[in-house]
């Protein structure tokens, strides 16, 4: 027993030293570069992806966008030009919706949230919203359809704008509360001790102070959902006309991508990835603004 | 006593089980700056806090005794009226990042919907900046944001805004700690001039600070008020044994 002992501990010292030589230590380092260049090239590869998709979506839409694609409305089959006037403002009014029933209330959990921070309730709701921002969009896209739908008769953009909130309620719920925890609770202290309730407190001292995490969280959250299609095939459904009446079907960008994309007809085609490219400017607009917005408003504490 | 602004009676606070202030009895003249002086733990922060309710955002927080103001016990009025009359200053300056220096000052005024003409918002800025000498450092800069004063200044600013309520008391806690000694000098100066338009309490770790510049002086200790008294008196010949072994320096 005792002997086996010492034998284990010879073994490994002589380990250890063979570990040591200068050999090891060369192989070491290769393997250190290797690594290296393992996480440049996989940072490299992503961003060839993103280049080649903006490059080719570019290329195949770039064609299709003049004015009469902002301003008329899609031809039938076998007409060439046209244009998805429509998707373009039914995108606008739904995405207008979503952010009118979705920010003041993920503002208001948002303020509870980090008011509220250790609380059974703060914990649940917190957990609720991790699994609302995982739950797959189209199955969001069927409750809404069982509720409002359903309910109304008819597919139309309200159902739509709800959805989509319901989509982006989450993320503007957690990019509040993240932001408004940053704020110092000297501030709110200052507040109070001069007389403000504490309600104003919140919303004229607290709230003004992390506005720009807030806004940066509303614009990524319409970024997200302006691209959502799966929420609307059931709801909105899409429209070949014009439409602004919110309890009518409205088409939109992402619909007239599927749609289109997936007829049998080379003019429609050729819509669709115009409506992606016009899509993807967008989205890249909203973005590049979040990110504008978080730097320079940013308010140092 | 006429000229008494606050007057604590048997007050006891306790942080959940563990009784913090024990049965302190206390009353204050008005145009006098009292220091709250005592080691790390004693309670200064938490007597101070009690006075203008502050101690109230802390969960778990029980008190017992009154606590007037005038004649009044603060305990039976609102918060928000407590605390526009009783206004603070904190250890850290915490002037509003959204707001201009302006806004900051008569922030009191506009958080909580008071409306008033511009020309008397005006007054109020400029008298308030005047008193808690910024005036001639910031009257060409109203409209830029408050936190790129220094530090000193961003704490001036403080003051001023807590005057610009017109609080019938001013309590300070430890109000130049996270200064640098021009800056505390500053405020050190500030609050001697100040005392002829508001009564003071000032919580202090630093003893020259409180003998500088108080007129009365507070020895806490554990929690139990020891020793109160003119700043002088207290310093030169302390009536208790507590309050000497502090001064000079056996504990702290």
């Amino acid at each position: 027993m005792n002997n086996e002992l010492t034998q284990n501990i010879d073994i490994n010292t002589d380990k250890i030293s063979f570990l040591i030589k200068e050999k090891k230590i060369k192989s070491r380092i290769i393997k250190d570069k290797i690594f290296k260049y393992i996480t440049i090239a996989g940072a490299l590869f992503v961003s060839l992806i993103l280049a080649y998709i903006l490059f080719y979506v570019a290329k195949q839409g770039i064609s299709s966008i003049n004015w009469n694609f902002i301003i008329e409305l899609p031809k039938p089959p076998g007409e060439f030009g046209g244009g998805v006037s429509n998707a373009i403002v039914g995108t606008l009014i739904m995405i207008a919706l979503s952010v009118i029933i979705a920010v003041p209330l993920s503002i208001a959990i948002g303020v509870y949230l980090s008011e509220d921070r250790k609380t059974k309730l703060s914990y649940w709701v917190r957990t609720g919203l991790e699994i609302l921002q995982g739950m797959p969009s189209i199955s969001i896209g069927i409750v809404v359809y069982v509720w409002v739908v359903l309910q109304m008769g008819s597919f139309s953009a309200l159902s739509g704008g709800i959805a989509l909130a319901i989509m982006m309620l989450p993320v503007v719920a957690k990019s509040t509360e993240e932001t408004l925890k940053m704020v110092p609770y000297s501030l709110k202290e200052a507040s109070l001790a001069l007389g403000v309730p504490y309600y104003k407190t919140i919303l004229k001292v607290v709230v003004p102070s992390g506005l720009s995490g807030i806004l940066t969280g509303i614009l990524i959250a319409v970024a997200r959902v302006a691209g959502e299609t799966a929420p609307l095939l059931f709801t909105s459904f899409g429209n070949p006309f014009m439409n602004v009446n919110m309890m009518k079907p409205m088409n939109s960008l992402p619909l007239v991508i599927f749609n289109y994309a997936s007829s049998p007809y080379k003019e429609w085609h050729s819509l669709a990835w115009g409506a992606s490219f016009l899509l993807m400017v967008m989205i890249l607009i909203l973005n590049i603004t979040a990110k504008i917005i978080s730097r320079k408003w940013k308010i140092k504490f | 006593m006429e000229n008494q602004v606050l007057n604590i009676q048997n007050f006891s606070f306790y942080y959940g089980e563990t009784q913090v202030l024990k049965d302190i009895n206390l009353s204050i003249e008005k145009n006098r700056v009292t220091a709250i002086m005592g080691p790390s733990g004693c309670g200064k922060t938490t007597l101070i806090r009690a006075i203008n309710r502050m101690h109230e955002l802390t969960e778990n927080t029980r008190t017992e005794g009154i606590i007037k103001l005038y004649n009044e016990d603060i305990f039976e009025l609102d918060p928000i009226t407590v605390r526009r009359k009783i206004g603070m200053v904190f250890q850290k300056p915490n002037p509003f990042p959204t707001m201009n220096i302006y806004d900051n000052v008569i922030a009191g005024y506009n958080l909580n919907g008071i409306k008033l003409k511009k020309s008397d918002k005006d007054i109020i800025v400029e008298d308030s900046l005047r008193k808690s000498a910024l005036w001639d450092e910031v009257k060409d800069n109203l409209y830029k944001k408050g936190t790129f004063l220094s530090g000193g200044q961003q704490q001036r600013l403080c003051i001023a805004r807590a005057l610009a309520m017109k609080p019938e008391i001013l309590l300070l806690d430890e109000p130049t700690s996270a200064l640098d000694p021009k800056a505390t000098s500053h405020i050190e100066e500030l609050i001697k001039e100040l005392r002829s338009y508001v009564t003071m309490l000032i919580v202090t770790h630093n003893m020259g600070q409180a003998a500088r510049i108080s007129n009365d002086a507070v020895f806490l200790y554990l929690g139990e008020l020891v020793e109160h008294g003119k700043t002088k008196k207290l310093f030169t010949t302390p009536q208790d044994k507590r309050t000497e072994e502090y001064l000079t320096g056996k504990f702290g």
